[in-house]
């Protein structure tokens, strides 16, 4: 069996994908937006509480989609959660390195540990758009998605 | 001693395999099992040569010049489009536009054909089947024009109602456009009785036969059919060439699509006039090169006992049904009687594009996703399906590729 699939469909995706954590509508969201990818029909709504310091007071996700989409989103709102603007869009930004099997930028420790997991799909770059649908919904929703 | 009997029935697809070199060559380590042809097919050596070998003696542009490679680059294209009239068995050669693909062909006739005649409420039948490239277009008449689009659904088991055609066939509608293969359920729509049934009303019909002609014996004439559009790279010829068969009555009255250099018959400063059919609808330099691919493909694959290639498609599309029917975690969409050798499925706890990526890795191209077809999609309450198409070179191993793919598939993605 191909090790480079083994890493990819790992456990830990695999349970994030099965078992979305922070999943469901946010009635109290300050912003929200939805992304959408038509060539594989992946979709995400990100909904977020940003509280006065523009910290993320509350996420949660809802969608449907591949495994990596859905688990990105889920790994991706344990990543984001209490964090502030700033915080947050380094983290996106080590993400992408990740992702991309780019040199990692500067990122905190834990988050890089927690992000390694994705770190396999870097051997798939077909499959790289799936993994940051959810970040890019996440931007769109601080920038444009205010309710 | 007798000669051994000459067999002109049998199809041998492992000696058609050799002309398609790109199926030996292996994708990560393995054999490759392309069963994507239904989206792009491979290649023959003839179709790549012939257009090498045009591209080296006879190439110029057409229609144009007076030099010796202009009119021998005209010859060659204009051969090929009896080449696609034999193909099709149209009666005229001028009933034969060539187009960049299937797509343009359909919005060709949207554009030329009905947006001039259609009214707010005239309606348009299509099936629930269709590719986005046989919807999109009248889409286009809706927004604009205040056109209806009336659906018919299929049945259950992918089949055409074709009862819910007939009825939907109503005084305002002014035209039917079907698939005459689709491109997800394999399903094959019985075009001589929907096209006997529309003409009793009076309404014409346009095929989509991109899928279609690839895999069924077409005749237009006695099919009898309005409009009939394929595309190249699905016939194993190049992409950038397509065609639009159209009764010459119809090409006669339509305004011209794409306006330039050789649709015109003359051009002054406040007046101008067109050229005839088929030129008033090739604006442009065409895709020549192409247009000789495409003639050598369709020679290629008629050259080959139709039926038998159709058998043969046949028999792995049942070998494959038969073999994910033991697997009951695997959901066939689309299992009508009449069908061409196109398998979608669901996998239970597995994402289409997940089970791809797999399937991938072993060598198994598949396509996954909405397959261009988002209205059946919903039909089917799915949100993307996988599909293995078979083509006259694919053979029972790349059926077992895939099998074996999905088992491994499942171990990875769907275990406890």
């Amino acid at each position: 069996m191909d090790n480079s699939l083994r890493e990819l469909y790992q456990e830990v995706i695999l349970d994030h994908s099965r078992h979305p954590r922070h999943y469901g509508a946010l009635e109290s969201a300050t912003h929200k937006a939805e992304g959408y990818n038509p060539l594989c029909g992946d979709r995400v709504t990100v909904y977020l509480k940003l509280d006065a310091g523009n910290r993320v007071a509350d996420i949660r996700f809802e969608g449907k989609g591949c495994a990596i989409s859905q688990a990105s989103a889920s790994l991706m709102t344990d990543l984001l959660l209490g964090k502030t603007a700033a915080e947050a869009d380094q983290l996106m930004t080590g993400f992408l390195h990740v992702v991309k099997g780019e040199p990692p930028s500067d990122l905190p420790e834990d988050a890089r540990n927690h992000m390694e997991v994705m770190a396999g799909l870097s051997a798939f770059p077909m499959r790289v758009k799936c993994a940051t649908l959810a970040w890019y919904t996440y931007k769109n929703a601080v920038e444009e998605g205010s309710q | 001693m007798t000669a051994a009997p000459k067999i002109t029935s049998a199809f041998d697809a492992e000696a058609a395999r050799r002309d398609f070199a790109i199926l030996a060559k292996p994708v990560y380590g393995k054999p490759l099992a392309y069963l994507d042809s239904g989206a792009s097919a491979q290649k023959p050596a003839i179709v790549l040569e012939t257009m090498k070998v045009f591209a080296e003696t006879d190439y110029a542009n057409v229609h144009r010049g007076v030099h010796y490679l202009s009119g021998a680059a005209t010859d060659r294209y204009e051969a090929a489009r009896r080449t696609v009239q034999k193909f099709l068995g149209a009666a005229r050669e001028d009933e034969i536009i060539f187009t960049k693909g299937a797509t343009e062909a359909i919005n060709l006739v949207a554009y030329s054909y009905l947006m001039p005649v259609i009214q707010p409420g005239d309606e348009i039948v299509l099936s629930v089947m269709e590719h986005h490239s046989n919807i999109v277009p009248w889409h286009f008449l809706r927004e604009r024009q205040g056109a209806v689009l009336r659906w018919v659904d299929v049945c259950d088991d992918g089949s055409l109602d074709i009862e819910a055609l007939d009825a939907a066939i109503t005084a305002r509608t002014k035209l039917v456009a079907i698939t005459h293969m689709s491109n997800v359920l394999g399903t094959v729509t019985p075009l001589a009785e929907i096209v006997k049934r529309a003409h009793a009303k009076g309404v014409p019909v346009l095929a989509d036969g991109v899928q279609g002609a690839v895999h069924e014996i077409v005749d237009v004439q006695a099919l009898d059919i309005d409009f009939y559009t394929i595309t190249g790279h699905k016939l194993y010829g190049p992409t950038g060439i397509g065609a639009l068969y159209a009764k010459r009555k119809h090409l006669k009255a339509m305004r011209p699509f794409n306006g330039g250099g050789e649709m015109i018959r003359e051009v002054a400063r406040d007046r101008i006039t067109y050229a005839d059919p088929p030129a008033r609808f090739e604006a442009g330099t065409p895709p020549i090169i192409e247009s000789v691919g495409l003639a050598a493909a369709l020679d290629y694959l008629s050259g080959f006992d139709r039926a038998a290639v159709k058998a043969h498609e046949h028999d792995l599309l049942t070998y494959a049904r038969e073999g994910v029917r033991e697997l009951n975690w695997v959901r066939v969409i689309g299992d009508a009687q009449t069908k061409g050798a196109i398998l979608s499925f669901e996998a239970e706890g597995m994402h289409a594009h997940d089970l791809a990526t797999i399937l991938d890795r072993e060598g198994v191209a598949v396509r996954a996703g909405h397959h261009c077809a988002q209205v059946l999609m919903v039909r089917f309450g799915v949100t993307s399906t996988s599909r293995a198409s078979f083509a006259l070179y694919n053979n029972r191993a790349d059926v077992d590729a895939l099998l074996s793919g999905l088992h491994k598939a499942r171990e990875i993605l769907a275990k406890d």
